[in-house]
């Protein structure tokens, strides 16, 4: 098989692409700037794409710096990418009503109109992988999630800035898209250097009519890639951690840690790869129906691991243990990887500015060597 | 019609937001009272304090003489009492003057103190009569309202929401106020309940809702002062509407003496 040609997308015919996309019948969703942040919402105009922003992110930070160049895709991530439009936050699973002699269950499957995602990274995509591994398993697809999955379009942008929390080329899932998308560009001055990932990104780059990309625009990409990894100063270990963590249960760092530690669940939420949820009812006041609602859950709350009347890991040292431990650890055993795609959330997004790498660093030795 | 539970509404030292809670129901209050009948409830009509019923929502504290001779009186009338809101839970911000010499406060303010007769110290309701359920919150919302009586008719209790404010932030996807913009948010150490409301209006959660479970005030305390606030200021994050819920009293204490170090 032949490598897909590069072909090149002159900054000026982004909104082309935005027309085609939406031709076709995708709701386009990318990457602004809102409340301080790359939150990704509805795209209608390549004018909101975030132009000349940078993020500079550092454990328990994250800022925006705007600049006047014209790069739209320099910066790393937000603190959620792909998760949330498939495995929703909170979703109505079915809806009970009761009648006088019987209980009737309503199907509540998501409408889901197709989604175009702009501007996803290669973290995300190795994150979506994880996720499709979890909630389309063989015999139990998630109705929900695949009802979502199966229309999905993505238009991948390569990692030009990595922020100082990313250490994607570690675990092998970044900084440039390598499968998982319909499209991926590599964003240069003057444009995107285009590929195609799928047939149906074969088919609207053909509808765009584009030059191939010169050999020059060729070798910015790849020297842009290089210059990504290698400013990339974090690492976690890529070998399979399961048995030295699990020999580690008892190290004094898990203690050390749940003195630093919230337990406030930030780092499973805007974690791409964590699928933990509960579900509840939600009554009507009537008493006539009940909607039956999944939410986000983490392994730092007392109800994760709340069994008739126990709450298993009442400290937080076991739930930084349990998390740790599953995501870096059992992972492998359950998916044949690890859960971490490095994507470096959950060092930004604690509040205490907590980081992954140095704490399997202080349990595994040798880890971040 | 049949039996409804008889339901009573109680006021004690407390700004009367709660009970709205109720009245903002709407349209669900007319099915609140096809379910329950509403005994007593002064802010919207009925009252008869002294009635036995099947559920006394109370609101507001302990803090005068006469308010803990009525609550003993309320726990021997109900089946069920639960507390609605901050000063019913935990004391409310009146609970500040427990750290203050009350007597002064009143001498201080009043031109004649002799008329005021209240107590030295507040107290929440849970000191003094047991509680069945405490609602948290300030005020309470309508929703844990109904989810309330809705799971009392069931014959069963709410589920305890107690995880941390952050949870419910991310489910609906707000920008983190503190690090995104080095705000001293009380969310990760605050009771979920409030659906994010503060953080949803770009500004830092205050702990209205009181201590979630298992909330790590040290580490919290120290991530306020690395954001460059001042011991006192950080004991003020804490001190505050819930300055009486003992994670934060205690948390409240221990940045207050770290400012006298």
């Amino acid at each position: 098989m032949t490598e897909p040609p590069f072909l090149f997308l002159p900054r000026e015919c982004f909104q082309a692409l935005l027309a085609t996309l939406a031709g076709q019948g995708f709701h386009c969703k990318g990457p602004q700037l809102h409340d301080g942040s790359i939150v990704y919402a509805e795209l209608a105009e390549a004018s909101q794409l975030p132009r000349g922003v940078r993020d500079r992110q550092a454990p328990g930070e994250y800022r925006i710096e705007t600049g006047a160049d014209a790069r739209c895709f320099a910066w790393a991530n937000g603190a959620q990418g792909l998760k949330p439009y498939l495995f929703a936050p909170q979703e109505v699973l079915w809806q009970a009503e009761r009648h006088a002699d019987h209980t009737q269950f309503h199907e509540t499957l998501p409408q889901a109109r197709p989604i175009a995602f702009i501007g996803a990274r290669a973290c995300d995509l190795a994150a979506l992988a994880l996720q499709d591994a979890h909630f389309l398993q063989q015999d139990y697809v998630d109705p929900y999630y695949a009802r979502r999955r199966e229309n999905l379009f993505i238009v991948a942008v390569d990692c030009s800035h990595p922020a100082a929390t990313c250490f994607c080329a570690s675990t092998g899932d970044g900084p440039a898209a390598s499968a998982g998308y319909d499209i991926a560009l590599a964003e240069l001055e003057e444009g995107y250097v285009a590929r195609a990932g799928s047939a149906r990104g074969q088919g609207v780059l053909e509808q765009l009519a584009l030059d191939p990309a010169s050999a020059a625009q060729q070798d910015s990409a790849t020297r842009q890639h290089q210059q990504a990894v290698s400013a990339q100063t974090r690492r976690l270990p890529s070998r399979n951690l399961h048995d030295v963590l699990f020999a580690q249960l008892e190290h004094p760092r898990w203690e050390e840690v749940a003195e630093r530690c919230l337990s406030c669940g930030n780092c499973t939420s805007v974690c791409p790869t964590c699928f933990c949820h509960h579900e509840l009812e939600q009554p009507q006041l009537d008493g006539t129906r009940s909607d039956h609602v999944r939410e986000w859950d983490s392994c730092f709350t007392q109800g994760h691991s709340y069994i008739h009347g126990i709450v298993v890991r009442s400290e937080t040292k076991f739930r930084y243990r349990q998390w740790l431990t599953h995501k870096l650890g059992s992972w492998h055993e359950q998916y044949g990887r690890s859960g971490c795609v490095g994507c470096g959330r959950c060092l930004t997004w604690c509040p205490v500015g907590i980081d992954l790498t140095e704490e399997v660093a202080a349990i595994c030795g040798d880890a971040n060597e | 019609m049949r039996n409804r539970p008889r339901v009573a509404i109680h006021k004690f030292s407390s700004c009367d937001g709660c009970q709205l809670a109720f009245l903002n129901l709407g349209e669900a209050l007319l099915t609140a009272a096809e379910l329950v009948e509403f005994v007593h409830f002064a802010e919207a009509g009925p009252v008869a304090p002294d009635e036995k019923v099947d559920i006394a929502f109370v609101e507001g504290s302990l803090s005068t003489p006469h308010e803990l001779e009525r609550i003993r009186q309320v726990r021997a009338n109900s089946t069920y009492l639960v507390t609605i809101g901050a000063c019913a839970t935990s004391g409310g911000v009146q609970a500040l003057r427990n750290m203050a010499d009350a007597g002064q406060w009143v001498a201080g303010i009043y031109a004649q103190p002799q008329y005021i007769e209240s107590l030295a110290t507040v107290s929440p309701i849970a000191q003094h009569v047991p509680v069945d359920l405490e609602l948290w919150g300030c005020p309470v919302t309508s929703r844990q309202i109904v989810a309330a009586i809705r799971a009392l008719l069931f014959g069963v209790l709410p589920v305890e929401e107690n995880d941390k404010v952050c949870l419910e932030c991310k489910r609906r996807q707000q920008v983190c106020v503190m690090v995104s913009k080095g705000e001293p948010c009380m969310g990760p150490v605050t009771r979920t309940g409030c659906g994010a409301l503060c953080p949803s209006f770009g500004r830092d959660c205050y702990g209205c809702f009181g201590p979630a479970e298992n909330p790590n005030t040290t580490a919290l305390s120290r991530r306020f002062a690395g954001l460059g606030l001042l011991p006192e200021q950080v004991a003020q994050r804490f001190l505050f509407i819930n300055n009486a819920a003992p994670a934060f009293h205690a948390a409240g204490l221990k940045a207050r003496e770290d400012s006298h170090d």
